[in-house]
């Protein structure tokens, strides 16, 4: 079941992008996402292209394991290209039969979009999630925000709930699967019957897991207490995060890269995005 | 009453992933009827998955099991079927109560076999009297139990099914002594009122040798023993190699034959022991 879950998850490795620091990493996700809605014109998307190639290289991870996180967006790419294809107006019309009419900049305008939502999803997993623990993204993100604590927002705290959100995915996976099995062993029937029966067949379910995960929270509870947890203040950490050249590397090649994609718009010919 | 027959049975954790794990190893072997089988083996060791194999809840990769003879995966369609005749009750069962009182919740499987309201409420009857619940426990909720009730309604709520084959995994497993005893107790005492079979999973050495008429070991998906508990605890080394040991009074046993006095390796239990060493032979 665990092999199912490929969009959002970490893959082990020791490349260039998994030992950049984490705070910069979510800053660089976010100018990446800048610069792919910044570039209109044919050749910038060559160029995101080419980025996004770049980036996969440099993260030494498996194509296979890239395109299996693109499978859940499937459908949203081809409603996004069919709706471009079929309603976007040109000057050269490829078909023009009954009522459909299929222009050359339709066609052009729908494999631009496929890219974009293509290089955003892959560009933002593998900057991010594919190359970070869950634990160090959301350290990251605990620093990066930690300003707000002097306007008293409890930052640390939804760290802290994040992180043990994300600690207790799995353990939830597998336990409704042993509870699914223990039904099951009971007769239980989860995949027949009207909505309503399979609604109320969940309730064998729904319930021992509830219990069980109140009960999990329960001893977190008490046993971050007996460690002498009390919060985030004063406390010291273990992993401090250091930025080091290769941030300041990546971060140069990023500019270089949204500056590239600004100019192109600019002064190259050539087809531009209609949205 | 049912015979359950595993014939090569093979099964891959993560088939193609690099966590790839072979859980089981072309294991064949009878769980005859009317036996108490004990399956032991280091963690890891595969027990969990062949046990998971006898109802149907995994399929084998390749390879059969029949109930009976006949294959439990000919129809898929009425694998449920299966699961009534072949009850599992699994590791600490008692996370899985949820209904609002005791009887309902061992109700459960009854209901699901489509049986009516009456035969519903003797079935449940009868199985709380094998697991040892008495009747007013019945009314409250499952939740205000305690550990050891818990663990019995569990057990309840899957012989209330009658199974032809009750399969537990560690049924005793976190429970102090006293209900260890009970549990197996009343486990054993369904086996010989039912002429089910019965197949434990156990990590107690003790409890294998007391309550089992055959046992058998496993290790890395692989079946290594096969035999009644004083054939296979005789050969302590090789169990210790994989990772297991023997009864206490085994140990004692060896322990005695290294000093001079051999009453014999077959020692399993303390009774036998006992039994053996009051029989009036000299021992050399």
């Amino acid at each position: 079941m665990r092999a199912d879950i490929a969009f959002g998850q970490y893959y082990e490795g020791d490349s260039f992008l998994h030992r950049l620091d984490p705070r910069w990493k979510i800053l660089f996700a976010i100018l990446y996402i800048v610069v792919i809605f910044l570039a209109k014109n044919v050749f910038s998307f060559v160029l995101l292209i080419l980025s996004a190639i770049f980036l996969i290289l440099l993260s030494k991870i498996r194509l296979r394991i890239i395109f299996r996180g693109l499978r859940p967006l499937i459908f949203i790419i081809v409603f996004t290209a069919i709706i471009n294809i079929f309603w976007l107006k040109g000057k050269t019309v490829l078909v023009d039969w009954w009522i459909i009419h299929i222009y050359l900049e339709g066609l052009v305008n729908a494999l631009l979009i496929v890219i974009r939502v293509v290089i955003l999803v892959a560009g933002t997993s593998i900057l991010l999630t594919y190359t970070t623990t869950p634990i160090a993204l959301t350290d990251g993100l605990e620093r990066l925000l930690s300003p707000l604590a002097k306007i008293r927002l409890p930052v640390h705290e939804f760290s802290m709930m994040m992180t043990i959100a994300l600690r207790f995915i799995p353990t939830l996976v597998e336990e409704t699967e042993k509870i699914m099995n223990a039904q099951k062993a009971r007769g239980a029937d989860f995949s027949t019957g009207s909505l309503v029966r399979r609604a109320k067949a969940l309730i064998p379910i729904l319930i021992p897991l509830f219990i069980s995960a109140f009960r999990r929270a329960e001893e977190l509870a008490t046993a971050m207490e007996c460690r002498c947890y009390t919060g985030g203040r004063g406390r010291t950490r273990m992993n401090v995060l250091h930025s080091t050249w290769r941030d300041l590397v990546m971060l140069l090649l990023l500019c270089a890269l949204g500056a590239a994609v600004v100019l192109i718009n600019i002064y190259a010919p050539g087809y531009t995005l209609a949205m | 009453m049912a015979e359950i027959t595993l014939e090569n049975i093979t099964y891959v954790y993560g088939k193609g992933a690099p966590y790839e794990m072979r859980a089981l190893d072309d294991i064949s072997l009878i769980f005859p009827a009317g036996e108490v089988t004990g399956l032991i083996g280091h963690t890891g060791s595969g027990k969990s998955t062949l046990v998971q194999m006898l109802n149907g809840l995994l399929k084998p990769d390749s390879g059969r099991v029949l109930l009976d003879g006949k294959d439990i995966w000919e129809e898929p369609k009425n694998i449920q079927q299966i699961r009534f005749r072949v009850g599992l009750v699994m590791q600490y069962p008692e996370y899985q109560l949820f209904d609002e009182t005791v009887e309902a919740d061992i109700g459960f499987g009854p209901k699901n076999m489509g049986m009516d309201e009456e035969k519903i409420k003797e079935a449940v009857a009868r199985a709380a009297e094998f697991a040892g619940l008495s009747p007013e426990l019945l009314k409250k909720s499952p939740f205000d139990l305690s550990g050891g009730q818990k663990r019995r309604a569990a057990l309840a709520g899957v012989m209330a099914m009658e199974p032809e084959v009750l399969v537990l995994d560690e049924p005793a497993a976190g429970l102090d002594p006293g209900g260890r005893r009970e549990i197996l107790g009343r486990i054993r005492e369904y086996q010989q009122k039912s002429g089910a079979s019965v197949i434990i999973v156990s990590h107690s050495m003790e409890d294998m040798a007391l309550y089992c008429d055959r046992v058998l070991v496993m290790a890395n998906g692989k079946l290594v023993m096969h035999g009644t508990p004083a054939q296979v605890f005789s050969r302590a080394e090789e169990l210790i190699a994989v990772g297991l040991d023997v009864p206490q009074i085994t140990r004692v046993a060896r322990a005695l034959r290294d000093a001079g006095v051999d009453i014999g390796l077959d020692i399993y239990t303390v009774k036998f022991a006992a039994h053996r060493l009051l029989s009036g032979r000299e021992f050399k």
